[in-house]
């Protein structure tokens, strides 16, 4: 790369790199494939303990789909307005980038209340965590994708904030998609998740 | 790649062979009813998802369902995260570690006799 088109790349924060493509995006990528290993291993080890509820209650005994689909659908339209937000930082609309960022949060906090109040309902039903190895696997792999939401929520206010001040550093819309990519990949998780652990009977 | 750096380099009188910048992922070319279209179509699939729940399938169940799932997957992972737009060695990236793991848990489950049960 010529002394120029790195002065200028100095001037516009973006981070050059030898292959041609964002190492930020790349490492994204790449974590998010290594993600794909974590919940394989939660998801393959509720598959095998599914059925070992021992005095506890089965999943269809406490499982509400019309809820969890409802639910479902909340977190899928949280990709949407997060695609929108995206599509708004590229436009350099600040106000959209707010407003769509702050819907997704929203979308997503409705998603982990609504996580809150299953797991609060199935302990009231008899499902707690040391119940049996159902109850175990079940609040393991959805806790943790629970976390994973709550996480992106908390990036997604701390975004909102940032884009207001103007403070993002570099590109703001890669800053943005980069956030987008992960809260995607949480959305893709669940729909597996509801698939296989909703919607197919033990 | 900044928007910008073919412009500076254009007026600073310089060309380009090899670019070694990024590209921020703006404009892959869908608008903002596209995405509204996809997110319908995603809408669609779990509602028919949801309804292999009431009415009974028969055979069909399982397949019809891991068919919506793997079409809903692969649809944002296309679409809403741009991985059909973009750098291939991103694709490689994700489904890598999305195959490793199918491929890994997929021989545990075997192991324990999952699939035969």
């Amino acid at each position: 790369m010529t002394d120029a088109a790195v002065h200028n790349d100095a001037e516009h924060n973006v981070h050059a790199s030898s292959s041609g493509i964002s190492n930020v995006k790349l490492g994204m990528w790449l974590f998010l494939g290594s993600e794909c290993l974590l919940f394989g291993g939660l998801i393959s080890t509720y598959m095998l303990y599914r059925g070992r509820v021992g005095q506890g209650p089965t999943p269809s005994q406490v499982f509400d789909i019309p809820f969890t689909s409802v639910s479902s659908f909340v977190l899928l339209m949280s990709s949407l307005t997060m695609v929108l937000a995206v599509s708004s930082a590229t436009k350099k609309d600040d106000r959209g980038t707010t407003l769509w960022l702050t819907v997704t949060a929203l979308l997503g906090a409705t998603f982990v209340g609504g996580q809150v109040y299953e797991f609060t309902a199935f302990k009231s039903e008899g499902l707690g965590f040391g119940t049996s190895l159902f109850g175990s696997s079940f609040y393991t792999l959805t806790g943790f994708h629970g976390v994973h939401v709550t996480v992106g929520i908390i990036m997604l206010m701390a975004l909102v904030g940032v884009v207001q001040r103007g403070e993002i550093p570099g590109s703001k819309a890669e800053t943005i998609e980069m956030i987008g990519l992960y809260w995607h990949f949480v959305d893709i998780v669940w729909i597996v998740i509801f698939t296989l652990i909703y919607l197919i009977p033990v | 790649m900044d928007r910008y750096f073919y412009t500076h380099l254009s007026n600073s009188g310089l060309t380009v062979t090899n670019t070694a910048t990024h590209t921020p992922n703006t404009g892959h070319g869908m608008s903002n009813a596209g995405y509204v279209r996809i997110a319908l179509i995603l809408g669609i699939i779990t509602a028919l998802e949801v309804s292999t729940y009431y009415v009974d399938f028969g055979p069909l169940f399982l397949p019809a369902l891991l068919i919506m799932m793997s079409i809903k997957f692969v649809m944002v992972v296309s679409y809403f995260m741009h991985l059909k737009f973009d750098n291939k060695l991103f694709s490689m990236m994700f489904y890598s570690g999305l195959i490793l793991a199918i491929g890994v848990y997929s021989a545990a489950l075997a192991t324990f006799k999952f699939f035969l049960s």
